[in-house]
């Protein structure tokens, strides 16, 4: 496992399902996220796990959400279209606070658009694509290595906050195969959910905990409680009561926002004096260090912040960076739906979008005729 | 800086059904793993099972690859018309155009190299479709771009059970024709003037 090879960004992050302890796939093919529902078709019944086709993207995701309700680690893979389909059920998981993961490979839309073409014009969707205040985790991976290591985190988050956990990766980096080095076994850190302590006749299921993550018990295992997509209350029986719905809402959002410094991650390349700061995410975040490289030369005083996560969004770190810059450009392939997260923090007088929707990368040469006030 | 200056971009196109996609994926495996540098491989192709444009890029470093895509090609491998028209403008001006010489009958520059790929694929090993690996021979020994031994190495690992003997037929009569085209270009250039008398 730990001898370099060349890898496709899907096939990492399937290798990424299996290396975290995933045990269920439930999906429909869609270009261009199948090769991940290929290689898990393959190694799942391997590790004694369960593969399956289902009829569609509904029924998909909330074969998911069944699987892990009884215990299992489960995923599913789509893209666009599909993930349209499963936005119902991304709510309902939400709302039941089930464990999963969720990846999007995204391609150009809107509907069936450009099957086989990148974009990033999905990201808003994830977080707020079902309908109703939730908390939603994406994030975005740039490389063939971070495919399978935001796999593993997508899961371990997962688990840890009880959530649906969406990583949204481009199709250039889907696609691409690149020289990878996976990490030993030893070295992967999977975490597990937490189970309930105490016995079965006690058990709250959306009880109040120090956390605000409640013990989830898998169905089978003796605990008996009820789940529902309305309003619950502790014991997930539906309630109408104001003095429980409000609390478990809060509870949900607490749960992420009071951990938003360990759920989100950015990566900084020479932001500490640059005038121009890059804010970047996913392929296209590689772009802008090659535009980068060539500014520098031209003793260009550019910096790159690249989101690892986008939501919840790293909010502090844009503004602690770039506050003291003169510019910000932030070049995503979609009409600008990050950026307006970034000019709401440092204002869109400072900001510079660089965006293109027609199913083409953006190149380094767009970026750096916006480093150079083109 | 060396990253940026040792940058090799290669784009192979053609048409879907070609293997152009497979041939990019060899050579980047035959350069990354067995030559023991760096190569990213990209592709895009349109919704066709087969036919429709069809493109597959490797770049190839010593250093670390941001960019994963061609941004100036060295090296254009074309087996369709429309491939050459499309993807011309983005090789390099000193670039290697290396195109199908059956399939491309408007070479757009006098210094395109034209083989008859698909033809010399049928006569290697009876079979059109090793014409993605006639095409990694030319190239190989056209450039300095990867090893003869990396590449016979990758083939044979990459190739569909049984057909490795085959593919390596094809991968040398590539490569064989490519050291006839570079001698034979070496022979008609100037040499040093003499001086009459």
């Amino acid at each position: 496992m730990t001898m370099p090879r060349m890898m496709q960004g899907n096939e990492a992050c399937a290798a990424g399902a299996i290396a975290a302890g995933c045990l269920f796939f439930g999906g429909y093919p869609i270009t261009p996220s199948t090769d991940i529902a290929e290689h898990l078709a393959r190694e799942l019944p391997r590790v004694g796990g369960v593969f399956i086709q289902m009829e569609d993207e509904i029924a998909s995701m909330a074969a998911v959400i069944g699987a892990s309700i009884g215990g299992a680690k489960a995923m599913t893979a789509t893209s666009g279209p599909g993930f349209s389909l499963m936005q119902e059920n991304i709510g309902y998981a939400a709302m039941t606070e089930v464990p999963c993961v969720v990846v999007n490979v995204m391609r150009l839309g809107p509907s069936t658009g450009r099957p086989t073409s990148p974009s990033q014009g999905d990201v808003m969707q994830a977080r707020w694509g079902s309908h109703g205040d939730h908390p939603i985790i994406a994030l975005a991976p740039a490389s063939v290595l971070e495919c399978f290591e935001m796999t593993v985190r997508a899961f371990n988050l997962s688990e840890r906050y009880r959530i649906p956990v969406i990583v949204l990766i481009d199709e250039v980096v889907g696609h691409m195969r690149e020289k990878v080095i996976l990490p030993p076994r030893e070295d992967i850190k999977v975490l597990e959910r937490l189970r309930p302590s105490e016995p079965p006749e006690w058990y709250k299921p959306y009880g109040s905990s120090p956390s605000d993550v409640p013990p989830l018990a898998p169905f089978g295992s003796g605990y008996r409680y009820h789940i529902t997509g309305l309003h619950h209350d502790e014991a997930g029986f539906p309630t109408n009561r104001v003095n429980e719905v409000r609390p478990w809402t809060r509870r949900i959002f607490r749960k992420i926002k009071a951990n938003v410094h360990r759920i989100a991650r950015c990566e900084t390349d020479g932001v500490e004096d640059a005038r121009t700061v890059i804010v970047a995410y996913g392929s296209v975040a590689r772009a802008a260090s090659e535009a980068i490289k060539t500014a520098r030369a031209k003793r260009r005083k550019v910096g790159l912040l690249r989101l690892q996560t986008l939501w919840p969004f790293p909010t502090r770190t844009v503004d602690a960076v770039c506050r003291e810059a003169r510019r910000v450009i932030v070049p995503e392939m979609n009409l600008g739906q990050m950026a307006i997260e970034v000019e709401r923090i440092v204002g869109d007088r400072k900001v510079r979008r660089v965006n293109r929707i027609d199913g083409e990368m953006i190149t380094p040469r767009e970026i750096l005729d916006a480093i150079e006030g083109k | 800086m060396k990253d940026a200056s040792d940058r090799f971009e290669v784009r192979l196109a053609g048409s879907g059904g070609q293997g152009l996609i497979l041939a990019g994926v060899i050579l980047a495996e035959a350069v990354a793993i067995y030559d023991g540098r760096n190569a990213i491989q990209t592709q895009s192709y349109g919704p066709e099972a087969r036919g429709g444009a069809s493109k597959s890029e490797v770049i190839v470093s010593d250093g670390r690859i941001d960019f994963p895509k061609v941004m100036l090609a060295d090296v254009l491998l074309a087996l369709s018309q429309e491939a050459c028209d499309t993807y011309f403008h983005g090789l390099k001006p000193k670039g290697l155009l290396v195109v199908d010489s059956d399939l491309v009958e408007r070479a757009p520059t006098s210094k395109a190299v034209g083989v008859p790929v698909t033809k010399m694929a049928i006569e290697a090993t009876g079979k059109a479709i090793t014409a993605n690996i006639v095409g990694l021979g030319l190239i190989g020994g056209l450039t300095s771009v990867v090893s003869r031994q990396a590449l016979e190495k990758a083939v044979t690992e990459r190739a569909p059970k049984g057909t490795a003997e085959m593919n390596l037929k094809a991968l040398a009569a590539g490569w064989e024709k490519a050291l006839e085209i570079k001698e034979a270009s070496r022979s008609v250039r100037p040499g040093p003037r003499r001086r009459e008398s």
